[in-house]
């Protein structure tokens, strides 16, 4: 009986040839799918340099102009600057935010709930016209000792330090919850076993906790900066000439404000699609401290 | 060496601890058996203040831990004087624990350069000759996450023991591995009684508490039920709740 069966099976004359691939099914559709975006790229791409109106000549004339390049130094400057004072804004009031000391967590809190419940825009004017609240900054110990310093408000509070504050305090109250949903991430046994190999608090965050938390905080961290090189074209409502207001300040002169916002975009994409490739630098190598050096020590074992 | 008087601790409306003495000579070992909840693992954790115990005190080596005597009162110390009085007694954990961010050699020396100042060189090499007495020296390089779960709490004794501690406390310290794995570990903690370490071992691992152990504690509901030598505690207990819990175990 199962020599009749196995005959019958090999005398089947559609026994399948095993030196060739298998025949891939068709997918008629996604061609159909292809060609369509297909046309209407080509489409887009026609529309776009076909038409004079986007006056592509102006663009490649302003894409490197001193001004706008000097707009472009100023966002960088104002991203950097921002977001300097955001991280660390944001570490302290994380930090303050998990302590036990009810008047320092609820001080964090009430950060928190003001600067990231107020829009970045409301907050940039305000700085801007701090002057009017303050008149006169004095240094000094409130309520006790005289001012050591004390100076025009007008004169210290420049459009850009007014942007970079704005900008910066806003920022910190957003990365203060990253930073602590970081720390939160750490198993807390590893603060356990700090603690009792008799290390300081300070020491145990320092070398155990914020290592191991920066896994979980560079992610959104590369989002923030991304996010914070745009929303500093906030700035250019208090006349600080970084990148979109200087390309404003040619078009409202020459009224070629579709170039020159194109001018403006090309250089948002360049950077953030550079700020992209370090982001993605920095975690994979953040993930290697744990894993990979693993996986490379057994591999080099292996060999 | 360890000096533990009317220790009491309360988490809530719940009294874990309701007034602990214990003695315990130098280079004896202690072996804490009871039901969960009873509060071997607080009371452990209460000796390196790792919780802040609600009353009495602990003393190790005639030091206060977490406190020092004012005239008739206790006070709280400093911060670096409660992780001085720390970093004299090892502690090893149920779930190891290890610095994940670090390999294996850099665990053991970590403590010893921060809290103790040693400097790099001879840091590391206490910390080889340690990592060798548990015969994992040839794994300095790894991360905790590539070592077995025998071999993570085998670095995390060594770790506690370059601290040079005058006692070391174990928390259940085989109760998260792999059957086959356990017997890797008592080895190493035999091997340390023998040397005359000072040992409080909370433990399931009746035959590790009848061999090793100098003194066995029951602990009930908050409470020392019953202590004595294994041969009295464990084979002959005079507490009906001894005998019920050691039944249920068996």
């Amino acid at each position: 009986m199962s020599t009749t069966a196995s005959n019958a099976f090999t005398a089947k004359p559609g026994t399948p040839r095993l030196d060739l691939p298998p025949v891939p099914l068709a997918r008629p559709g996604r061609w159909v799918a292809a060609a369509v975006v297909l046309l209407l790229l080509a489409w887009m791409v026609y529309v776009v340099f076909a038409n004079p109106n986007f006056q592509w000549p102006v663009v490649w004339k302003y894409l490197f102009s001193k001004d706008i390049l000097d707009g472009v130094k100023l966002t960088i400057e104002l991203t950097v600057y921002a977001m300097s004072i955001g991280v660390s804004l944001g570490l302290v009031a994380a930090l303050m935010r998990l302590s036990d000391n009810k008047l320092l967590s609820t001080a964090a809190t009430a950060y928190i709930v003001a600067f990231r419940g107020t829009p970045a825009l409301v907050q940039l004017i305000f700085w801007f016209n701090l002057a009017a609240l303050f008149p006169r900054i004095t240094l000094g110990i409130p309520f006790l000792a005289p001012a050591w310093l004390s100076i025009d408000a007008n004169a210290v509070i420049t459009p850009v330090v007014a942007a970079t504050l704005g900008l910066g305090l806003c920022e910190g109250a957003y990365m203060s919850e990253i930073v602590r949903a970081g720390i939160l991430s750490v198993d807390p046994g590893q603060r356990e076993a700090a603690t009792a190999l008799g290390l300081t608090r300070a020491q145990t965050m320092r070398r155990i906790v914020l290592p191991q938390a920066l896994r979980v905080i560079v992610p959104p961290t590369g989002n923030q900066i991304i996010g914070m090189l745009k929303l500093t074209s906030l700035a250019s409502v208090i006349s600080v000439t970084e990148l979109l207001a200087a390309a404003g300040l040619i078009y409202t002169r020459t009224y070629e404000t579709i170039p020159l916002l194109i001018v403006a975009s090309i250089w948002y994409i360049v950077l953030t699609g550079v700020l992209t490739l370090v982001q993605r630098f920095i975690e994979r190598h953040l993930g290697r401290s744990v894993h990979d050096a693993a996986q490379r020590a057994s591999a080099s074992r292996a060999t | 060496m360890i000096e533990i008087r009317d220790l009491h601790k309360r988490f809530g409306s719940v009294e874990v601890l309701k007034g602990i003495d214990l003695d315990i000579e130098a280079g004896k070992v202690v072996v804490v058996i009871g039901p969960s909840g009873s509060g071997k693992s607080t009371l452990l954790r209460c000796i390196n203040h790792l919780e802040r115990p609600d009353g009495g005190y602990v003393r190790v080596g005639g030091e206060f831990v977490g406190y020092r005597v004012v005239g008739d009162r206790l006070h709280e110390v400093r911060e670096q004087d409660l992780c001085a009085a720390r970093a004299a007694i090892g502690m090893v954990f149920q779930r190891f624990n290890l610095f994940q961010n670090m390999t294996v050699l850099d665990n053991v020396t970590l403590a010893p350069r921060l809290a103790r100042g040693v400097d790099g060189q001879e840091a590391e090499r206490k910390a080889m000759a340690l990592l060798e007495r548990v015969g994992l020296a040839g794994k300095k390089d790894r991360y905790p996450n590539r070592l077995s779960g025998g071999e993570q709490q085998r670095v995390a004794i060594a770790r506690a023991l370059a601290m040079e501690p005058r006692v070391m406390l174990f928390d259940e310290a085989t109760s998260a591995l792999d059957p086959e794995l356990v017997g890797e570990v008592l080895d190493v903690m035999r091997g340390l009684a023998r040397d005359g370490m000072t040992m409080v071992v909370v433990t399931h691992e009746i035959t590790f508490a009848r061999d090793v152990a100098d003194e066995v504690v029951f602990m009930d509901r908050g409470v020392v039920a019953e202590r004595g030598p294994p041969s009295q505690v464990l084979q002959a207990p005079r507490e009906a709740r001894t005998r019920e819990f050691l039944a249920r175990l068996l």
